[in-house]
């Protein structure tokens, strides 16, 4: 197992009180598996991914343990976790543009980061891995200016993955991107894996079938807690759970027309996660809730790789 | 009802305004009563231009768009203008003071626009206006943009053009911004008004939700039309090479993405009959269904000759 996550709170500190952003969340990711984590805003995504990285001075690690390649990671130790940043764990982040230093030609930049974390820089292998995502190596003797958005965001992603990290992140990486560059992207980063560049992905979205695309699994969360996990065929064609099966319901699809099937919302918000309810946190936007919903339910395994946080989801 | 005709948009760009860039060039279409139109494009297809053009926030540089055959440049009294056209933007957290409740946007319309209605028919029709959005009256008034959420706020600016009776909606990405769970609900509530007369133009970058809501789709690029017509004769039947690679790199559920290249096919424009070329630069290569070039040798004959 390449990651393994225990029950995992991180919460963030607020002038009233503290913000239970991601309140008990247990899964696993296993070698070579990209996994895709969606959810909406406010459901906890970002803040599994920003944590796995580091914890900024609002938010503190409660509890819960992550396990890397057998070794845990000190989440709430700073200086502790540069051991595993970059080497064991990277990022892409989501405004690509500005992660890199306008003062600096790419070819330096990424030295002087190679070199900060006491690398070498292999001139010969990063030529190699900029033509593997379609980039000439001039990229290297030109400043980030005189790149276009794409081009600088393969650069980022080529720069994250240099030292093969055990576990890439790519938090909301497609997001900005338009439509076709988005495609390429996508496959850039199912390339990175065969190629065995780095051994496994959590492909954080918005973007349900984007991810689909490309994941093995996906993941959804909901109000700071997991849904559903499941292979990403069986997400999207036999989802369990009450809100990923609303979700998908309310996603057009090219060819869906409003005249010959109108697409429902789910009604309702999701709860504040400063006091958030006891017991299921979607049981007030929940078509199927009953009694027992008020207590929470478990994040159990109804089939091999299926797991589903929901008492009727048998 | 809204027709342009041979729109174009120069920016100077450069340090001194020395260079031009066409965000624009020569668009034409119309938008009738109770219709639909999506404007599709990626990054710098020149659709929010046109909106802004359309809204009169930008100029026209050559072209005209006329509103029941008046030249909208020509209307002096922009509030009568305002009265009939009315735009909803992206980002509705930023269209709302922080410091005011978020239903100020109501009373500052009835300042404007109709400052002699009494205080208890103005509330009665923000209620009915608000209804029309499915907002409820009593959940939304008095509160303070913070405490509403993304897809309520979007609505309560949807309420405000209709407060004013408009007949066309300029929807400039309206429901990216919003969450999946909530943007059906905003998108279902535009073929509602749709359904009351309202003509909409809906501009977005995301082909299914274009699909989705509209009668009428214009595909753009770099600021030229590339195809438009019918919505199923557009995204059934793709004549323009563009519309076809769009069509295959959107991410779909229940289809993966291929690696199968779109396939060559002859340009429609050049391959349909002369007397099909009914509007400049488009041939009609089936009824309501309008291709441009595809960038063909065809086109690069006649250009030299």
């Amino acid at each position: 197992m390449a990651l393994n996550v225990t029950d995992l709170r991180v919460y963030y500190r607020t002038l009233r009180g503290e913000v239970k952003a991601l309140d008990g969340v247990t899964f696993s990711v296993a070698d070579r598996e990209i996994m895709g984590l969606a959810g909406e805003s406010g459901s906890g995504k970002s803040t599994l991914a920003k944590s796995l990285i580091r914890l900024d001075g609002r938010m503190r690690h409660v509890g819960g343990t992550v396990e890397l390649d057998g070794a845990a990671m000190p989440l709430s130790d700073d200086g502790a976790m540069d051991e595993f940043r970059f080497r064991k764990v990277s990022l892409i982040p989501q405004y690509s543009m500005s992660a890199l230093n306008p003062t600096r030609k790419i070819g330096k930049m990424v030295g002087e980061l190679l070199e900060s974390r006491g690398e070498r820089a292999d001139r010969a292998e990063l030529e190699r891995r900029l033509e593997l995502v379609g980039l000439s190596k001039d990229v290297l003797d030109r400043y980030p200016i005189e790149l276009s958005g794409g081009m600088k965001q393969r650069v980022v992603m080529v720069v994250s993955t240099l030292l093969n990290p055990s576990l890439l992140i790519a938090d909301e990486v497609t997001s900005a991107l338009d439509v076709s560059s988005q495609k390429a992207v996508a496959t850039t980063l199912l390339g990175f894996r065969d190629h065995g560049l780095v051994t496994s992905m959590m492909v954080v979205t918005h973007d349900i079938s984007l991810v689909y695309q490309i994941a093995d699994t996906i993941m959804v969360m909901y109000a700071g807690r997991l849904a559903e996990k499941a292979p990403a065929e069986v997400l999207v064609t036999a989802p369990r759970h009450p809100y990923t099966r609303q979700l998908i319901a309310a996603l057009p699809e090219v060819g869906v027309r409003y005249e010959d099937r109108r697409l429902t919302g789910i009604p309702g918000s999701p709860p504040s996660l400063l006091k958030p309810p006891g017991g299921c946190r979607f049981r007030d936007r929940c078509p199927l809730a009953f009694d027992r919903c008020a207590e929470q339910p478990p994040f159990a395994e109804v089939a091999p790789g299926h797991h589903v946080a929901c008492w009727k989801a048998e | 009802m809204l027709k342009l005709d041979g729109v174009s948009k120069i920016y100077r760009v450069g340090a001194f305004g020395g260079r031009e860039l066409k965000a624009v060039s020569d668009v034409g279409f119309e938008v009738g009563e109770g219709e639909v139109v999506s404007l599709i494009g990626e990054s710098g297809s020149g659709k929010s231009t046109l909106g802004r053009m359309i809204l009169r926030l930008a100029s026209v540089s050559s072209g005209t768009i006329t509103l029941d055959g008046r030249d909208i440049s020509s209307i002096k009294d922009r509030k009568e203008y305002y009265r009939q056209v009315q735009g909803v933007f992206q980002d509705p957290f930023s269209c709302y003071n922080p410091v005011f409740r978020a239903d100020r946007v109501f009373s500052t319309i009835k300042e404007q626009y109709f400052p002699r209605v009494g205080a208890d028919e103005w509330r009665t029709r923000v209620e009915a206006a608000l209804e029309s959005v499915r907002l409820d009256p009593g959940n939304v008034l008095g509160k303070y943009p913070h405490q509403l959420s993304g897809g309520q706020l979007q609505r309560m600016l949807i309420a405000r053009a209709v407060l004013l009776d408009i007949r066309l909606l300029v929807a400039d990405e309206i429901i990216s911004m919003l969450d999946v769970s909530t943007r059906i609900d905003v998108l279902n509530l535009l073929a509602d008004l749709r359904a009351r007369g309202l003509g909409i133009l809906f501009v977005t970058h995301d082909l299914s939700l274009g699909n989705y809501v509209s009668d009428r789709t214009v595909v753009l690029r770099k600021g030229k039309i590339m195809e438009m017509g019918r919505t199923d004769l557009v995204f059934g039947n793709p004549a323009h090479p563009y519309t076809r690679s769009l069509l295959a790199s959107v991410p779909r559920l229940h289809a993966k993405w291929t690696d199968a290249v779109v396939e060559e096919v002859p340009c429609a424009y050049h391959e349909a009959p002369e007397d099909s070329r009914t509007r400049p630069g488009l041939a009609e290569v089936e009824n309501d269904h309008y291709v441009a070039c595809a960038g063909c040798a065809g086109s690069k004959i006649k250009e030299t000759a």
